[in-house]
């Protein structure tokens, strides 16, 4: 009987050990992704870029603006298009205005696409890093400063960047992760 | 109720023997008759399925509840009928195969029955809510299942909690008593392969159903508190609710199957009257199957859009699980071969499961090849391919064990006669339902779809006639069930002249209570 | 005696299919399709088949030689061999083998699908609850692509067409020979974008983009459907793609810009109620009809009522009510139409709530009014 405990015991932990694992596989998830690019999901912290420019190479850089479940705003990327060399900086614009008539909060969520490019693709400076606090009607312009890594593979000829403004006004202010 | 009927002492009268019962006799009586109830109420979802799909248009249901028929099936036969009907041919004959005189935790046992009839009737009662049951696929991927879910999701959350503590606290069960209670001189490589496979399951479910508890906590406080594990306006990524349901899902799949493995192993031999060919091997393909179904989660994702690298790990990993599974496809082959066969509806259902199911691990070597389940994946192909793998594989299974052990429950021979018909009208039925899903599929039906266009209307009007003549053909075992109760032709301790185990040493019916002593192991 | 009967029922049964299939047309097989990609897909899926059915063959003759000849009832005794190392280690070997053998053209397959070279016209395609949009990048283009089928077909009170389901009123054009790239997203659930002519199948996620080429070689009219349980008209969210030479597609850009301008000026001018009403119902059918229902009683409670409803029929609800449907409201299938619907469209089905199933307020909302509540810049 007491092996009988000494097993139940170990076979409990190891359930519990699982349940926590589900949960730590939400952080691992991450990482793996910052790791891989899996997804197209980028790291939302500044990164300074090193300097080196390759002109050899001409990336087109497409730009996306979506809101997502229609939210009423209204969200337009200046710059549909640019050419920039890996390890350039570039910046592109974005016009944003709120269409109702009460203050919304809304978080700019990117994506970039092939999967692939996304861990080369650097922003130092991005309206996605904060949320962005709408008044009515209130119209405002932002912008993104990236470059592309000089590491970034042959194969890629265009990448896409896509935002996507999430109405997160009815959110709590603490997010899960 | 059932089998455990006129026993010369020790169970208790009247309804209280089966509400407080620690027997793993009665418990895996009422595990069966549990699952066997949850089997017909999935079935019934799954005519009226086949009733809309008819002919194209929409006749009898409306989407929103079709969607619900579809979700409540898949739910209903993998967590109500499925797991439960293993843990009840476990609880049965497990004891006796290693000669332990019952589970190693009996009040533990009781309570792990009795949570299930609670979750299934919270679940149920869904159906009656408003906005209605469950709607959003038995994969529930967020936000459809978050955000956007009827309010009802919430009591689908609890259910599969309890239903979750429910196979996590069976298995852990399980495992006590087969590594602590066996007979003295029963190695582990002594003991039936059922023993073997159950084990196996066992950890699996320790390992994933955590984590499908886990996922569904984190839907909870998603809809609920504020969180956003899965909403990427938070955040989040729905993407990650597919690995994390997947990480579970997988390894879920050879949890409906590796004890199936084992039952077709234990009938096979008896039948053929030839023991076992390659044991070992077999034993070794179980667990690696076992491992290996945490490494394949992704190839359910195919099309989500995962790196080219993630695509062929998960391609090659897929593809690897075909060789130990084909292994024991040749071990039963060869154990047939130069044996001495009679086909009594045990072997029949055991003959039928391995030609089926190795045409469901055929179709689901094809899906594993990643550039073509660009064109499988979410079709019709994807249905037949997963149904061949659980009514032929699973369920054929269990139904086998039923003929099989049924003498020895009972103490009575079942009807020979209407076993095989059930067999022969189940296997047709089955087959006409099912078969034509690969057409349809591979045609360019997409799946969960409550009507269709107009080229698919012949394959599933077969579909739907195959799937009524199956169904119904069930009833049939109902019968036969009820008929080998209440009498029949005495049954021998040895019921069959092939059969080899312990469990064979105890008289038919076997006795309230077996084993106090432990039995000797050759 | 007893499978005698079972047996011939089968051939009943056979029987039966055979004269059906006789005179339908039994789609078996995978499109082979127009695309490169979706040709190596198709061969690779064969080649699979048949090693399949080539194994099955071989195991199963073995098995079924076995359970005729070595059946106790003619009198087959059992041997007692129970191992064999050596066949053991052959048939573990062999699949291995087989398996590298289908590994190498199945890599081949999909490293081409994931070529990132660039491309010639960009699609970004939007899933939406139950619809799909096509936005043209760099050509200032977007619409939306509905299910065009009568609703009467789908509820039986007339024939079906030979396109039913898989038929929308506006398809997505793209020039052949050219490689197309698409972005693939979604506004609210988890869609899929499935075309199996160009073996495209990419999943729609909100937030995120998904990409996937393809380059068409052939005219035609190419047809699929969304691919992932998108809630409750997953099923009625068909594709419909059109393959245009290169002369034609240049033509239909400039038309499509054309008809789009022409809706836009429609605003300025004055509109009747009676031609509100006739537009009006139009564009209820295509947009609201699936949820509200075409009598407007909706389906409780995840669905509202309009019919006789406070907010479509009481006066002091009428801003109310137009802010939600150019708003939406967020976490159901009532999306922000403000951004979907002209102003024209908005007026009309707004006017058209207000009127219709004896709601009669005799409101008339000016297109003007709209175009006033969205921009006010």
């Amino acid at each position: 009987m007491k092996s009988n405990r000494k097993l139940i015991l170990q076979l409990c932990g190891a359930t519990l050990g699982m349940f926590l694992f589900g949960f730590a596989l939400v952080p691992l998830y991450d990482v793996f992704c910052d790791i891989t690019g899996l997804n197209g999901k980028l790291e939302l912290v500044a990164k300074k870029s090193t300097g080196v420019i390759d002109t050899s190479r001409a990336i087109k850089v497409q730009f996306i603006a979506n809101t997502n479940e229609s939210m009423p705003w209204d969200f337009v990327a200046k710059d549909v298009e640019m050419t920039v060399h890996p390890g350039e900086n570039a910046r592109a614009d974005f016009f944003v205005q709120n269409l109702t008539n009460e203050q919304m909060v809304g978080q700019a969520i990117v994506s970039v696409s092939p999967s692939i490019g996304a861990k080369y693709f650097h922003k130092t400076q991005c309206f996605c890093f904060d949320r962005q606090v709408l008044n009515a009607k209130q119209a405002q312009d932002v912008s993104v400063l990236f470059s592309l890594d000089t590491d970034l593979p042959e194969s890629v000829k265009k990448i896409t960047l896509s935002y996507t403004f999430f109405d997160i006004t009815d959110l709590q202010p603490v997010a899960a992760n | 109720m059932t089998s455990a009927v006129d026993h010369h002492h020790g169970p208790a009268t009247g309804m209280t023997r089966w509400l407080f019962t620690t027997n793993h006799k009665d418990i895996g009586s009422m595990y069966l008759i549990f699952s066997l109830l949850m089997f017909f109420i999935g079935g019934s979802m799954a005519l009226i399925i086949r009733m809309e799909l008819v002919e194209p248009g929409l006749q009898v249901v409306q989407p929103e509840f079709f969607n619900q028929m579809t979700t409540m099936h898949g739910l209903i036969m993998v967590f109500g009928a499925v797991m439960p009907a293993f843990v009840g041919l476990a609880n049965w004959m497990v004891p006796l195969m290693i000669g332990a005189p019952d589970m190693a935790l009996p009040r533990l046992n009781n309570f792990s029955f009795w949570l299930l009839p609670f979750a299934f009737f919270m679940l149920l009662s869904t159906l009656v809510m408003d906005g209605g049951a469950p709607d959003f696929g038995w994969t529930f991927y967020a936000p459809l299942s978050t955000t956007y879910a009827p309010p009802s999701v919430t009591f689908f959350i609890f259910a599969i909690h309890l239903a979750g503590v429910s196979s996590i606290l069976g298995a852990i069960n399980v495992i006590v008593t087969i590594m602590n209670m066996r007979a003295p001189s029963m190695s582990y490589m002594k003991m039936p392969l059922f023993v073997w496979t159950w084990l196996i399951t066992a950890f699996l479910l320790v390992a994933v159903m955590p984590v499908l508890a886990g996922t569904v906590t984190m839907m909870l406080t998603d809809i609920h508190f504020g969180t956003s594990f899965f909403d990427a306006g938070g955040g989040g990524d729905p993407v990650l609710f597919q690995h994390l349901f997947w990480f579970f899902g997988h390894p879920e799949v050879y949890i409906m199957i590796l004890p199936a493995f084992g039952i077709i192993s234990q009938i096979v031999p008896t039948f053929s009257r030839k023991p076992l060919f390659g044991y070992a091997s077999m034993v070794y393909a179980t667990s690696s199957i076992a491992l290996l179904s945490f490494t394949v989660w992704a190839h359910h994702m195919f099309t989500v859009g995962i790196p080219l690298v993630g695509e062929l790990f998960f391609m090659y990993a897929t593809m690897l699980i075909s060789v130990p599974t084909g292994v024991k496809v040749f071990n039963w082959v060869a154990t047939m071969f130069r044996g001495s066969m009679t086909f009594e509806t045990p072997m029949l259902f055991a003959i039928a499961f391995i030609v089926l199911f190795t045409i469901g691990g055929f179709s689901g070597l094809m899906l594993a090849i990643s550039p073509a389940d660009f064109q499988y994946h979410d079709t019709y192909f994807v249905v037949a391919h997963f149904h061949y793998v659980l009514v032929p594989g699973a369920v054929f299974s269990i139904m086998a064990a039923a003929y099989y052990w049924m003498p020895k429950w009972t103490g009575n021979m079942y009807d020979e006669y209407l076993g095989k018909c059930h067999f022969w009208c189940s296997f047709v039925g089955l087959n006409l339902t099912f078969f034509p899903m690969h057409f349809v599929g591979l045609a360019g039906m997409p799946r969960r779809i409550p009507d269709y266009s107009i080229q698919f209307a012949d394959f599933n009007l077969v579909s739907s006639l195959g799937g009524f003549l199956f169904g119904f053909s069930q009833l049939i075992f109902v019968l036969v069930v009820v008929k080998c109760v209440k009498g029949g032709k005495k049954a021998e301790a040895v019921v069959w002249e092939g059969a080899e185990g312990l469990e064979w040493q105890v008289p038919s019916p076997a006795p309230y209570h077996t084993f106090e002593t432990p039995p000797e192991v050759k | 005696m007893k499978e005698r009967s079972c047996s011939s029922a089968v051939l009943i049964i056979l029987a039966a299919l055979w004269s059906v299939s006789a005179q339908a047309d039994w789609a078996l097989n995978m499109t082979e399709g127009v695309t490169e990609v979706s040709r190596s897909i198709y061969s690779l899926h064969m080649q699979i088949f048949w090693i399949c059915v080539v194994i099955a063959i071989a195991v199963f003759s073995v098995m079924f030689w076995s359970i005729i000849h070595h059946r106790k009832s003619v009198g087959a005794k059992a041997e007692q061999f129970h191992e064999n190392t050596t066949v053991e280690l052959i048939w573990t070997i062999v699949p291995v083998l087989i398996l590298v053998a289908m590994a190498v053209p199945a890599t081949t397959t999909l490293i081409e699908m994931y070529d990132t070279s660039d491309s010639d016209v960009d699609i970004q395609v939007t899933g939406y609850q139950w619809k799909w949009q096509y936005q043209y990048l760099g050509e200032d283009l977007s619409f939306f692509s509905n299910l065009s089928t009568n609703p009467d077909e789908i509820n039986n009170k007339v024939e079906k067409n030979k396109n039913y389901l898989l038929e929308v009123d506006e398809p997505l054009v793209v020039p052949i020979g050219k490689k197309i790239r698409f972005l693939v997203t979604s506004n609210d659930v988890i869609h899929s974008w499935w075309v199996p002519a160009f073996a495209v199948k990419r999943d729609a996620i909100p937030g995120f983009i998904n990409e996937s080429w393809t380059r068409i070689d052939e005219v035609g009219t190419y047809r699929g459907q969304c691919a992932e349980l998108c809630g409750k008209d997953h099923g009625f969210m068909p594709i419909v793609v059109q393959a245009v030479t290169d002369e034609d597609y240049a033509l239909w850009l400039t038309e499509k810009k054309a008809s789009i301008a022409a809706e836009v000026a429609a605003a300025a001018r004055v509109w009747s109620l009676e031609e509100l009403m006739v537009r009006g119902e139009q564009v209820y059918q295509k947009n609201c009809a699936a949820c509200h229902q075409v009598g407007g009683q909706g389906i409780s409670p995840m669905f509202p009522a309009l019919k006789a409803s406070a907010i479509a029929t009481q006066a002091e609800q009428r801003d109310a009510h137009i802010k939600i449907v150019l708003e939406g409201r967020a976490g159901t299938a009532m999306q922000a139409y403000g951004a979907q619907l002209s102003a024209v469209e908005l007026a009309a089905v707004i006017t058209y709530e207000r009127n219709a199933w004896g709601n009669d307020t005799g409101d008339i909302i000016t297109p003007q009014s709209i175009q006033s509540m969205l921009k006010s810049k």
